[in-house]
């Protein structure tokens, strides 16, 4: 880059020993378009910069031209690696400004494929950090558990990775008949295949060797750094939305928060591990309570805020009409601010959106969770090697899509 | 005796069939992995839609050691350069493949930051719609472009690599002339082009 | 509550006061800024969630343009408290910045910095962090068009529900 050593060091400081190095943004550690420019001395990073902006695709700039139900494919894109779990955020988002409150079946149904897209997530986070380290085997075991989630969600969405499963009020439709006996398989696989990564990585003396005691951190720290998820809970704050601020019913459920003690990548793994194990806990009760409730809507009844069923549509009059001014003039919006948090794979997803009562939102901020989370970067690895900024990197679990909207 | 032996042994053919055949059987793939797609791809690579029978298992992120690009994710204004300087830095022969619609077209990112495309600024061989394209249409661009390869002569002349290294000196005289980062001059060469009514910069 | 903490130790320090949908919000005072956000912090509220702006270009406060709308949002991790502070800038006016109180002030502070063009005061390394250097013009401004100028981005063609 041209100005290089304007965010690096001054070339009076430039001595023979310091060698300045850019990682990334086309690397080979396939976290996307990350770019670290550090100074090293020998193998030793004295600084470490990270840039980011690389995935910046203006989805911010285009919400606010956009309606609030097709904003809903955009936000699919944050976090690509779980994205239902950014449609349900904003759907609460939205339903918290409107003031409205989705019926029990979708909130069951929200809570299910959350939890499958964070069983996902952490699956790609722990198989691409083992990847880094060389360990590829664990990424071909854990894979083949994600495509079975692919599975479910193409059966559910209609799409594999992009599902814009929500809408505002509830979801576009209900689970179909082939997802149960699916899921029901899946949560019998899934811990088998949780126990092989174990059996390679947990008490692997490589691993031991890579992970401890690279990038801890106090909780005190953390907190400050706007440290949130598993980042957070690994340095030993038991902080978790789920529990400390509950959405959808979550306090109905039962499941515990894996805590850790250092922070260091090793305690992330044990604890990303753990938390793939409390999800299919999640999976299994949301599907006993979908049982429970028998069928019912899957989207709220107010025509003003969500689209009649076409049957409704084709034969009556005020259904026609509803349609209609749903999609020419967009839903009628009150004015005025939210803030609306869920606990993602990687923290709290914030959704910030200021509505001036038109059809397209004023404002909508995402707040991504790993913005602070890699802002951080260079304080954690001041002084240690770059194959432990590899690590650190591969647990931190930056995707780029959220981190650059 | 020795000549029986080795009628089974021997076969001719063109030189054009058999370098093409080598080629399009060993694309090393450099996975240009920006957003969503090079999720997709990652399941490529595992072990249910497998693209190593394809001979393409050795993924080298080094582009001086592959053969095809995969371009695999939205391109922004601020990585173009980026990109171009990794084409640049593939040793010949090389094919590009765009994946998914935001490397191809910019897709739904109509804004300032996005690259409208990236056969704006480097020569695609084959594009693969999709947002993201399941594994099959992954694969179905790799088939497509090994057909490509097959019909390729050794006497053909590539005019479009050779106009992309003009235009790499082209965007390196405008940064030194105007003292603009890579991005910037870029962008300008990019607008300046839509300005002519051309599609791509090189 | 907070606000009453804030009113009692701060008096004038906010201006405006509202809990639409239950978020405790407050617009304060541009010079009372870091005294606020300091009480705040020592009232609990030690995780700086996000901090972004807002562009109102028309809007007329008591004759002067006050364009931006610089948001922070702070969470309580002992009590789960939430709490917004807001305070009204503008054009070219500075805040200053409290990267010395959270550190997740840093990146946010600097992105509204590129997307808004509002400077902070203080900041260790005020530049740009999502689009590149010499970007013309800050992204997120209503008088900045979508598409950057770009004729192949037809901005027009996909977004036919503007105003």
């Amino acid at each position: 880059m041209a100005t290089l050593d304007s965010i690096a060091i001054s070339r009076q400081q430039l001595d023979g020993d310091k060698m300045i190095v850019n990682f990334g943004p086309s690397h080979p550690t396939t976290h996307g378009t990350l770019h670290i420019v550090m100074e090293l001395e020998g193998e030793i990073i004295t600084k470490a910069t990270p840039q980011i902006g690389y995935l910046h695709r203006g989805v911010e700039k285009l919400g606010e031209n956009l309606t609030y139900n097709q904003f809903v494919p955009l936000t699919d894109r944050l976090n690509y690696c779980s994205s239902i779990m950014n449609n349900v955020g904003y759907a609460l988002a939205v339903e918290k400004l409107l003031g409205i409150q989705d019926p029990p079946r979708s909130r069951v149904i929200r809570v299910l494929v959350s939890e499958l897209a964070r069983v996902a997530d952490h699956i790609i986070c722990l198989g691409i950090n083992a990847v880094d380290l060389g360990a590829f085997t664990a990424f071909l075991y854990l894979f083949r558990q994600r495509e079975t989630v692919y599975d479910l969600f193409e059966m559910s969405a209609g799409q594999r990775l992009h599902t814009s499963f929500t809408r505002v009020g509830g979801l576009f439709r209900d689970l179909p008949e082939g997802f149960y006996p699916l899921c029901e398989r899946f949560l019998v696989e899934c811990p088998e295949a949780i126990d092989e990564l174990e059996k390679l990585l947990t008490k692997n003396p490589i691993w031991h060797d890579r992970t401890k005691g690279v990038g801890a951190m106090s909780a005190a720290d953390a907190v400050s750094w706007g440290y949130t998820g598993p980042c957070l809970r690994a340095c030993g704050l038991g902080h978790d939305l789920r529990v400390a601020q509950p959405y959808l019913d979550y306090d109905q459920y039962d499941f515990d928060i894996p805590v850790g003690t250092t922070g260091d990548v090793f305690d992330r793994y044990l604890v990303r591990v753990e938390e793939m194990r409390q999800c299919l806990r999640i999976i299994r009760q949301a599907l006993d309570k979908l049982k429970e409730l028998g069928p019912g809507p899957v989207i709220v009844d107010d025509y003003k805020i969500a689209l009649p069923p076409k049957e409704k549509v084709y034969t009556r009059m005020e259904s026609l009409i509803h349609h209609f001014k749903l999609i020419m003039h967009g839903m009628e919006m009150p004015v005025g601010e939210v803030y609306s948090a869920t606990e993602a794979a990687n923290g709290e997803l914030g959704y910030y959106i200021v509505s001036d009562g038109g059809k397209n939102p004023y404002r909508i901020h995402v707040r991504p969770p790993c913005l602070p989370i890699f802002n951080s970067f260079d304080s954690k690895v001041r002084g240690r090697l770059i194959a432990d900024a590899v690590s650190e990197l591969g647990a931190m679990n930056v995707i780029a899509g959220e981190l650059d909207r | 005796m020795a000549e029986m032996d080795l009628n089974d042994a021997v076969m001719t053919t063109r030189l054009d069939a058999v370098v093409n055949w080598a080629r399009k059987n060993s694309l090393w793939p450099m996975p240009f992995g920006t957003a969503c797609c090079a999720i997709e791809f990652m399941s490529v690579m595992a072990s249910k839609y497998d693209l190593s029978r394809f001979g393409a298992e050795a993924m080298r992120f080094s582009p001086r050691q592959s053969d095809m690009m995969l371009v695999l994710g939205t391109v922004t204004n601020k990585m173009a350069p980026v990109l171009r300087t990794i084409y640049a830095q593939m040793a010949e022969p090389k094919w590009v493949i765009s994946v998914g619609v935001c490397a191809s077209s910019g897709g739904m990112y109509r804004t300032y930051a996005t690259l409208q495309g990236i056969d704006r600024v480097v020569p695609v061989d084959v594009y693969v719609p999709g947002c993201p394209p399941r594994p099959e249409s992954m694969i179905y661009g790799v088939m497509k472009l090994q057909e490509k390869i097959e019909k390729e002569s050794l006497s053909m002349r590539k005019d479009h690599i050779r106009r992309f290294y003009e235009s790499m000196d082209r965007q390196r005289g405008i940064e030194r002339d105007k003292g603009l980062t890579e991005q910037q001059a870029v962008r300008e060469m990019v607008l300046d082009a839509a300005d002519h009514n051309l599609a791509t910069i090189y | 509550m907070i606000l009453e903490r804030i009113d009692e130790q701060l008096p004038g320090a906010l201006l405006d006061r509202h809990d639409f949908r239950g978020d405790v919000t407050a617009v304060v005072a541009k010079d009372r800024y870091l005294e606020t956000v300091d009480l705040a912090f020592k009232e609990g509220f030690q995780q700086l969630m996000d901090l972004t702006a807002v562009d109102w270009p028309e809007r007329d406060l008591d004759g002067r343009l006050v364009r931006f709308d610089v948001v922070l949002h702070l969470l309580n991790l002992a009590t789960q408290a939430r709490l917004r502070l807001k305070v009204r800038l503008a054009e070219h006016e500075a805040l200053p910045s409290i990267t010395g109180r959270f550190h997740s002030a840093d990146w946010a502070e600097r992105e509204v910095f590129d997307l808004f063009g509002i400077s902070f005061d203080g900041h260790p390394n005020l530049s740009r962090l999502l689009t590149w250097e010499d970007f013309p013009g800050h992204a997120l401004r209503k008088d900045f068009p979508l598409d950057g100028g770009d004729p192949f981005c037809m901005a027009d063609s996909t977004a036919p529900y503007t105003h």
